[in-house]
C-alpha cells in the first residue's frame, strides 16, 4: 500500500473529509486570511459566502495548493497538503473544480476540454475519452452535436455546464465551486444549481462552494458558513441561517447597507 | 506601504539605485528559476509529441513566408551594396564570397532571430498570458497536468528544433537573393558567380549560424512563455507581456549573437 493510500486507511471515521486549521495569508502586509478554520465532513456540501475580496478565493487557491499559505494547515483525508507537493499531487486526482468563469481552454473543442482530465492525468485512449465526455455533456444537458464546438461559441450558460461536465468527468471524489452562477441570468443560475445538486449526489461528492449568491448557497448548502476579516465568523445548517442571531450574517444575506460590515471606501467614494 | 517606498527612493537618489539594482538581480533570478524548471522537464516524462508537433508547425512552417523574404531581400541588398564598395577596388569578384559569409553567419540567423522574435514570441506571451488570466493555467493544475509540461517545454523545444531550420532556408534564400541581382543586374557570369560561392564557404560558417539559430530559438521562446507566464492584470497586463517578450527576446537575440560569434572565431 502506498503511503498516501496508507494515510487515507489510517484517517478516522469522525476525521473530516477537509480540514483547513489556522489559515494565514497574506498580500503585501495587508491580512486576508487570519487564522481561518474550516472543517468539511465526508460528502457534505459547504457553502462559504462573503462579501468580495474577504479571501473566499485565497482560502480556495490555498486549498488546491494554488497559492502557499503563510501559516496553517491544510488536509484531505487527514494528510497534510501544504508545503507536501507529492501528496498535493496525489490529492488533485480526485479533486474536481468548476472555476468562476469556466476557465475553458480555448484552444481546444468542447469534448477535449470535458475529457482533459481523463486523457492527460488517467491516460484514457481518446476514442474512449470522447464517448465519456459525450456521456458528461448529456448529463448536464448538452447535446452532442455541442462536443466539437469551441468554446468561443459557446453563451455564459453553455460554457458554465462544460465547465461543470469537466469537473465531474473524472468522477472526483471532491468537487469545488467557485461563484457558480455568478454572470447568469436567474434561471440559467438555478439550472446550474439544480445540475449541481444533481451531479453532486449522484456522485455522493464532498463540495465546497464559494458564493455570494444566496440564492444558490441555500439551493446547494447542507452547511453554510459565512467568512470575514478573513476567518470564519459564524456556520452552521443551510435551514438555520436566517436564525443566526449573527449581525453580520443578517446583514449579508438581507443585502443591507447598513450594519456591522463596513465596505472600504475610497477618498472620492469608490467602494 | 508601497507609496512610502516610493516616497523613500525620490529623496534619496543612492536608495533608488540600489532599488533598481535589487530589482534587476530579482527579476535575473525569477528568470533563471523559471528557465532551469522549464528546461528540467524537457527531459522528464511525460512528453507530449501532439503538442510538440502542433508548436514545430506554428514557429518553422508559419514562420517560412515572413524568414523567406526576409533573407531574399537581404540578399539582394547585400549584394547591390558590396558592389557599391568593391567595385571602387576592383574586387568585384569577393561579392559572392562576402554575399554568402555574411548571410550564413551573421544576417541569416540574426534577421531570422528578429523576425520569429516578433511573430513568434509575441503570439506565446499573448496565448499564454492569456491563458493566465483566464484562470486556464490554474484550471491545468487542478486536472493533474503540470503546466510547465504541457505549455511551456512543447514551445521550447519547437523554437530550439524549428529556428535552425528556418534559418537554413533563409541561407539559401538569401544567397539566391544575390545572385538574381548579381546576374541579372551587375552582369555577373551565373557560372563564375556559383564557383565563387561555393570557394571559401567552410562548414564551420553553417554550422556556426546554425547553433545561433537554436540559442535564439530557446531564449526566443523562454522570452514569450516567462512573460506570459507571469502576466497578470488582465488586458492590460497581457499586452505589457507580450511588448516585454518581443523586446527582450530581440535583445538577447543581439547580446547572444555576440557571445556565440566571439566563441567561434575569436581565435
Amino acid at each position: 500500500m502506498s503511503a498516501p493510500s496508507s494515510a487515507r486507511a489510517a484517517h478516522g471515521a469522525n476525521e473530516p473529509k477537509i480540514a483547513l486549521r489556522g489559515l494565514r495569508k497574506r498580500f503585501a502586509g495587508q491580512v486576508v486570511l487570519d487564522g481561518l478554520d474550516l472543517e468539511i465532513g465526508s460528502g457534505e456540501s459547504v457553502v462559504v459566502i462573503g462579501c468580495s475580496g474577504v479571501g473566499k478565493s485565497v482560502m480556495l487557491k490555498c486549498l488546491l495548493g494554488l497559492l502557499h499559505p503563510d501559516a496553517g494547515s491544510v488536509t484531505i483525508d487527514g494528510e497534510e497538503l501544504a508545503g507536501n507537493r507529492a501528496a498535493r499531487e496525489a490529492a488533485m486526482r480526485r479533486i474536481g473544480m468548476l472555476f468562476q468563469n469556466s476557465a475553458l481552454f480555448d484552444s481546444l473543442p468542447v469534448w477535449e476540454n470535458v475529457a482533459f482530465g481523463l486523457i492527460q492525468a488517467q491516460g484514457m485512449a481518446r476514442r474512449e475519452a470522447r464517448d465519456i465526455a459525450i456521456e458528461t455533456l448529456a448529463q448536464v444537458g448538452l447535446a452532442e452535436d455541442s462536443a466539437d464546438l469551441y468554446p468561443a461559441a459557446l453563451s455564459g450558460g453553455m460554457r458554465k455546464r462544460v465547465g461543470l461536465a469537466r469537473a465531474i468527468a473524472t468522477r472526483p471524489e471532491i468537487i469545488f465551486f467557485d461563484e457558480p452562477t455568478t454572470g447568469l441570468d436567474p434561471i440559467m443560475a438555478d439550472v446550474i444549481n439544480d445540475l449541481i445538486v444533481a451531479c453532486t449526489r449522484e456522485l455522493g461528492a464532498t463540495t465546497l462552494t464559494i458564493t455570494h449568491d444566496m440564492t444558490s448557497a441555500r439551493k446547494i448548502a447542507d452547511r453554510i458558513a459565512m467568512i470575514h476579516d478573513g476567518t470564519i465568523i459564524w456556520q452552521g445548517p443551510a435551514g438555520e441561517i436566517d436564525e443566526s442571531g449573527n449581525a453580520h450574517v443578517e446583514q449579508f444575506i438581507n443585502g443591507r447597507a447598513d450594519g456591522p460590515i463596513r465596505l472600504a471606501v475610497a477618498a472620492d467614494g469608490r467602494a | 506601504m508601497r507609496r512610502r517606498r516610493e516616497e523613500c527612493v525620490k529623496s534619496n537618489p543612492l536608495q533608488a539605485i540600489g532599488h533598481g539594482v535589487l530589482a534587476l538581480f530579482g527579476a535575473i533570478g525569477r528568470l533563471a528559476l523559471f528557465a532551469f524548471e522549464a528546461t528540467s522537464h524537457c527531459v522528464r516524462p511525460p512528453l507530449y509529441p501532439r503538442l510538440l508537433l502542433r508548436q514545430m508547425v506554428e514557429i518553422g512552417f508559419y514562420s517560412l513566408p515572413v524568414v523567406g523574404l526576409t533573407g531574399l531581400f537581404a540578399g539582394m541588398v547585400l549584394a547591390l551594396q558590396s558592389y557599391t564598395g568593391f567595385s571602387r577596388f576592383s574586387a568585384e569578384s569577393t561579392i559572392p564570397t562576402v554575399v554568402v559569409l555574411s548571410i550564413t553567419r551573421e544576417l541569416g540567423p540574426v534577421l531570422a532571430g528578429l523576425m520569429v522574435a516578433g511573430r513568434v514570441g509575441a503570439a506565446m506571451a499573448a496565448e499564454i498570458g492569456t491563458m493566465r488570466v483566464t484562470e486556464q493555467i490554474d484550471a491545468l493544475t487542478t486536472l493533474s497536468t503540470n503546466p510547465h509540461k504541457y505549455l511551456i517545454v512543447p514551445r521550447l523545444l519547437g523554437g530550439f528544433l524549428m529556428l535552425p531550420f528556418l534559418v537554413l532556408v533563409a541561407d539559401i534564400i538569401g544567397v539566391l537573393g544575390g545572385y538574381l541581382v548579381s546576374v541579372y543586374k551587375l552582369g555577373f557570369n551565373a557560372d563564375t558567380y556559383i564557383t565563387n560561392t561555393f570557394e571559401y564557404l567552410e562548414t564551420m560558417d553553417v554550422v556556426s549560424g546554425l547553433v545561433k539559430a537554436a540559442v535564439f530559438g530557446y531564449l526566443i521562446a523562454l522570452m514569450g512563455c516567462y512573460h506570459g507566464f507571469h502576466s497578470k492584470g488582465g488586458a492590460q497586463g497581457v499586452g505589457k507581456a507580450t511588448t516585454n517578450a518581443v523586446v527582450t527576446g530581440a535583445i538577447l537575440v543581439l547580446i547572444f549573437n555576440y557571445i556565440i560569434t566571439e566563441a567561434f572565431f575569436a581565435q
